[in-house]
């Protein structure tokens, strides 16, 4: 059990920064973004480029993949959803743009990047042993790191001038406007760190899963649960909602290894949703 | 006046030339139709780059003989998305638009099956890389096996490693998808008869995953000597592999679908030394000269080799060479095509001991509806498959 339980943590500190820039991006402008798993596997392309490629000190690779990110995010922002959501009065327009730009960096990281599952030398090798449970050090190395990025988002958000603004943003954008925020600057600002996040995290997760053209689908339907199980658009739903799908995960492995663990998980979503339509910390609209 | 008219002339005799020369050159159109896109991209992928490369190589000399004519050869790739509704509508415009009677895929049970009436309505003939007998046994006529199924090749592994490592247990984990735990039953069934312990044969993990602790911790608990990995995708691989050795596994790994051994250098490294799978023709100590030719005009057409094209460079070859065999109107009738397939034979062009390359599958289908690629068993060490042994279906 003590395996189940590592594994539980491992996979649920990953999720949960990932599932970060999804809620983000809600929480800031009511957009399903179905591009976030996307922009996970571009993340991690960078990475395997500059590290596995370029041969670059790993943390260099991070910082290229972030960046990278974020401008991506500001392009997708100033270019894309900006002028749609100015024109168009209907929610429905921003999914199917998202849903189009999943396609398109599909698309454009196989043409680019290749049909292969591509994969970097580990940062950390090695694995301990404690008490029959077997801790590889590169893990220990992806919990650290995700624990690190999750609070110093908590962080920027609650402490920093931007931070509060988007926030506000949040909350009531009209009112944030009228008290002096730059909605179209700090929108422009959570499409950054939104898409930042999610190549942070495909980044520190290419040393121990790879990475290749066709996951992003994946991803995003696996964030999707876990933001709406924690509420979406909630920063503390997001990390209860990545947390819960990890351990429910880890213990649906090792308790049905038959294949049942992800329809259990969807009818316990389902039923969940019934009882608490607004997830975890999520508010009533 | 009589710059105009010598300007019509100039152009006449162009188009006429062009005209003249599209008349001579005739073309032979092969269609490809697989997965491109998504998690599984590379399975349809490298099945249009082993069709584009020898293709190219072919048309480089001048085109492919029958009946006395050359023929240039054109490829028509259509992605299916693994989906069956969007593998009917491939086929349907391979068949009825472009014409075309001879088509390498689909990669999967579901996206093969699924074309099945199609191909059968439309008279022609298609070589899927997916192993469900339903495939390839009566009523069905016009599907080819183009690899070595897994519950041909799983057996033969098993008694290998029963005699030369003395395995006494065996346990299985599949993708959870049709296709795979097919794949897996059939193992399951074929260690029964060779009464091997089975220690698990339940365990599955999602298409999609890239963490498969949780999956495999249960597994590598058991303590199994042989963990085979059922219809692992060459994404999934590696990862497997490395996740049952940071587990502790000690033990031997095995597929019995073809992999990639760079990817698995990439992902897994030196904790990949012995597993073993299904290859090609591809490893130095086998491959004569046209499969190194075969090999740089692949790594040119897709940027990369890919060892996954040493078992899927077989099908244009032998559809060209049948076509041969069987006369021109085999071109437009397949009947006369599946006619010529019980007597083909030809040396393989791809080994060095050029054993015959034809028909077989008879003891499995009933009739010849498997293309004889060689069971090329090889050990993965220090970055490069190298080969274990050469097995035969028949």
């Amino acid at each position: 059990m003590g395996q189940v339980l590592f594994n539980g943590i491992y996979t649920g500190v990953q999720y949960s920064l990932i599932a970060l820039g999804l809620t983000l991006i809600f929480s800031l402008m009511n957009v399903l973004n179905f591009a976030h798993g996307q922009l996970y596997v571009l993340g991690g392309f960078v990475t395997y480029y500059v590290y596995g490629g370029m041969k670059l000190p790993f943390f260099v690779a991070l910082l290229a993949s972030a960046l990278t990110l974020a401008a991506v995010g500001c392009l997708f922002q100033i270019f894309l959803f900006r002028r749609v959501m100015r024109r168009s009065v209907r929610e429905e327009s921003s999914m199917l743009l998202s849903a189009g730009t999943a396609m398109m960096i599909e698309s454009l990281v196989l043409i680019f990047f290749g049909e292969k599952h591509r994969g970097v030398p580990a940062v950390v090798s090695g694995v301990y042993e404690l008490g029959g449970v077997f801790i590889p050090r590169g893990r220990l190395l992806v919990i650290g790191l995700s624990f690190l990025f999750i609070v110093a988002f908590i962080l920027f958000m609650r402490y920093t001038k931007p931070g509060r603004a988007l926030r506000a943003m949040a909350q009531d954008p009209e009112t944030a406007s009228l008290m002096g925020v730059n909605t179209a600057r700090y929108a422009i600002l959570g499409w950054a760190l939104a898409a930042m996040l999610a190549g942070m995290a495909g980044a520190i997760l290419v040393p121990i899963s790879g990475v290749n053209s066709g996951l992003g689908n994946w991803i995003s339907i696996k964030t999707f649960i876990m933001i709406m199980t924690g509420g979406a658009g909630a920063i503390s739903g997001a990390i209860a909602g990545g947390l819960a799908l990890g351990m429910v995960e880890s213990l649906g492995y090792h308790f049905f290894p038959g294949g049942e663990t992800y329809l259990i998980i969807f009818i316990g979503l389902i039923a969940f949703l019934a009882v608490r339509p607004n997830g975890l910390m999520g508010k009533a609209v | 006046m009589k710059r105009i008219f010598a300007l019509l002339l100039v152009i006449m005799c162009v188009f006429s030339g062009v005209a003249a020369a599209s008349a001579a050159e005739k073309v032979l159109k092969i269609g490809v139709l697989g997965v491109m896109s998504g998690p599984a991209a590379s399975w349809g992928l490298v099945n249009r780059y082993c069709a584009e490369a020898a293709a190219e190589i072919i048309n480089e000399k001048g085109g492919f003989e029958i009946g006395g004519e050359k023929y240039k050869i054109q490829i028509v790739a259509i992605d299916d998305r693994n989906d069956p509704k969007v593998a009917v509508s491939g086929a349907e415009r391979l068949i009825y638009e472009e014409k075309i009677h001879y088509i390498i895929g689909p990669n999967i049970d579901p996206t093969s099956m699924a074309i099945v009436p199609v191909i059968e309505k439309g008279g022609a003939i298609s070589i899927p890389y997916a192993f469900s007998k339903k495939l390839f046994t009566a009523p069905a006529s016009n599907a080819i096996l183009g690899m070595i199924a897994s519950y041909q090749a799983g057996p033969v592994i098993y008694r290998y490693l029963m005699d030369n490592k003395g395995i006494k247990t065996i346990a299985f984990v599949a993708r959870n998808d049709s296709e795979s735990l097919n794949q897996r039953d059939e193992g399951v069934e074929a260690a029964r008869k060779l009464e091997l312990e089975i220690l698990a044969d339940k365990d599955t993990y999602e298409p999609g995953t890239t963490d498969f602790f949780p999956v495999m911790s249960g597994v590598v608990a058991k303590k199994p000597d042989l963990l085979v990995l059922a219809g692992a995708a060459p994404s999934d691989t590696p990862l497997l592999i490395k996740t049952a050795r940071e587990l502790g596994f000690r033990g031997i790994l095995s597929t019995e679908t073809a992999q990639d051994a760079r990817v698995i250098a990439e992902l897994a490294g030196d904790a990949a030394d012995g597993f073993i799978s299904v290859g090609g023709a591809s490893t130095p100590e086998i491959r004569s000269a046209q499969m190194e030719e075969f090999m740089k005009r692949y790594e040119k057409v897709a940027g990369e080799w890919n060892d996954e094209a040493g078992t899927k460079v077989y099908a244009l070859e032998i559809i060209l060479n049948t076509l041969k065999q069987a006369g021109p109107e085999a071109i437009e009738d397949v009947s006369k095509f599946k006619a010529a397939m019980d007597t083909f034979s030809m040396p393989n062009p791809y080994l060095k001991d050029g054993r015959p390359l034809h028909y077989i599958g008879t003891p499995y289908f009933l009739q010849k509806r498997q293309i004889s690629v060689p069971m090329v068993v090889s050990v993965y060490e220090g970055g490069d498959f190298k080969t274990l042994f050469v097995g035969s279906v028949e």
